[in-house]
């Protein structure tokens, strides 16, 4: 039997704006096995990011349950989400989302701090985090100090401090150029596989193919189709041809 | 990794580690800081200096010494005219407006912070307490500087108005003649400066931040400024 780790029932989201009702998502149903590497893909506006949310408890669904380890979101109360979001979930965002007033280094002790582990322990684990990310020479700077693709290198360090079951990628590549972007997604893949990190990504960089496992196509708030990695091999030699 | 099925609750963070984040913030937004707190200094000074101003009339009026300006204009009026309270007022009111406002929008900038803050495993509670430390510390150092600012401008127009019996007459302390209106005096009126600067920060900034800590991360780092 497949171990599940993250499973979507009739999700629907709502975003009231005035009187209109915007449906950004329409019943998905979805079932992530622990080690897969996923890619949301769709147009922008086509509910792949909202669905990001769903899964990482960063909103709630209108309609519908989000499981994560077997366990139903909705019924977690406030301390929960917070250790969940804590332990269990590495975000990372389009816009790298660091806080500007900490330091890298700050940065990646900041979710320790939360999880309540000592000092010196945090310290220690934050320098060697940004080192395996390849900061290891500009863990005092601040994020302004920093190239697009280093900070993006210190929210992933950030993402993997209190070693989560799923890494949540929100667009992680779109602020970046292809190199940097590509350097980004191997990264991320090389965590995935080295130390079996669920890996969940929304985007729509074409790059993020040849390394998903399987690639859940949104459009218009449905699932559209599950492709599989074999699948989509002959495929990405089209996409290539293109780059 | 982890297989753990049933989720744990998060801890509440030791206070010791709020008061260091919360000034680690105010340092290196050193800056925006130093702006935020001077709107609370100059709506605290502004208030002060005309309450200040007002008492030292009252005192020295009492002595029986009145100011060439008063001689002037309202010689026969004894105590607090219509027109001082007004002004009072009116810079209560501007102190009010001027704090609230500069503290919400030092907040809503911050609302992505927020919201990465809730992400990386943030309670609510933790989030307004920050900003509670943060606002107090601020309001509380921009009141006292307003303060005593507003009280050194009093002085200022005193001594113009009545010279060094200015000092002789001080109305320091609280007081309540017969037959004139009772003054609080300067010190309780620095006191006073502070505490209401203190309080309109804390309330001006924790109000919103409360808010952003209700909402979900999404929703928080959604909101653009």
């Amino acid at each position: 039997m497949p171990d599940i780790v993250v499973k979507t029932e009739d999700v629907v989201k709502e975003y009231r704006m005035g009187s209109n009702v915007l449906r950004a998502l329409d019943g998905i149903n979805i079932e992530i096995e622990r080690g897969e590497y996923i890619s949301l893909m769709g147009p922008s506006g086509s509910g792949k990011s909202t669905l990001f949310n769903m899964i990482g408890a960063l909103d709630r669904p209108t309609e519908g349950q989000v499981y994560i380890d077997g366990q139903n979101m909705s019924n977690l109360s406030q301390r929960q989400i917070a250790a969940f979001r804590c332990h269990r979930v590495g975000y990372i965002f389009q816009s790298y989302n660091l806080l500007n007033v900490r330091t890298a280094h700050g940065n990646v002790t900041l979710p320790m701090i939360f999880a309540g582990i000592p000092d010196k322990q945090r310290n220690e684990k934050a320098e060697k985090l940004l080192d395996k990310v390849g900061l290891g020479d500009r863990m005092y700077h601040l994020p302004d100090e920093l190239s697009g693709g280093q900070r993006q290198r210190v929210a992933i360090a950030r993402a993997l401090a209190n070693d989560p079951s799923i890494i949540l990628a929100d667009e992680p590549t779109a602020n970046l150029d292809t190199i940097t972007g590509r350097e980004i997604i191997d990264l991320i893949k090389q965590l995935n596989i080295e130390q079996g990190v669920t890996v969940i990504s929304a985007t729509h960089d074409l790059k993020m193919l040849d390394v998903s496992d399987r690639i859940v196509d949104i459009r218009d708030g449905l699932v559209e189709r599950i492709r599989d990695r074999d699948e989509i091999e002959i495929q990405i030699g089209e996409v290539g041809g293109h780059e | 990794m982890h297989q753990h099925t049933r989720i744990e609750e998060q801890i509440d963070l030791p206070f010791l580690e709020s008061l260091r984040i919360s000034f680690q913030s105010l340092k290196i937004r050193f800056g925006r800081s130093i702006i935020t707190t001077a709107g609370i200094t100059l709506g605290i000074a502004f208030l002060v200096s005309v309450w200040t101003n007002n008492e030292i009339d009252l005192a020295l009026q009492e002595s029986g010494r009145s100011s060439t300006i008063a001689n002037l204009e309202e010689t026969s009026e004894q105590g607090i005219s219509t027109k001082d309270i007004w002004l009072i007022i009116m810079s209560l009111i501007v102190c009010v407006v001027g704090i609230a406002n500069s503290m919400l929008m030092a907040v809503t900038e911050r609302f992505r912070e927020i919201g990465t803050m809730k992400c990386l495993g943030a309670l609510d509670g933790f989030v307004v307490r920050l900003f509670l430390l943060e606002s107090g510390f601020q309001g509380f150092a921009g009141a006292l500087i307003g303060a005593l600012l507003g009280t050194l401008g009093a002085v200022a127009l005193g001594l113009k108005d009545y010279g060094l019996d200015l000092f002789f007459y001080f109305p320091l302390l609280p007081a309540t003649p017969e037959d004139a209106p009772m003054r609080i005096g300067v010190l309780l009126l620095i006191l006073f400066g502070c505490i209401l600067g203190m309080l309109l920060a804390v309330i001006g900034s924790s109000f919103p931040a409360w808010r952003a800590a209700k909402l979900p991360p999404a929703e928080a780092m959604r909101t653009e400024v």
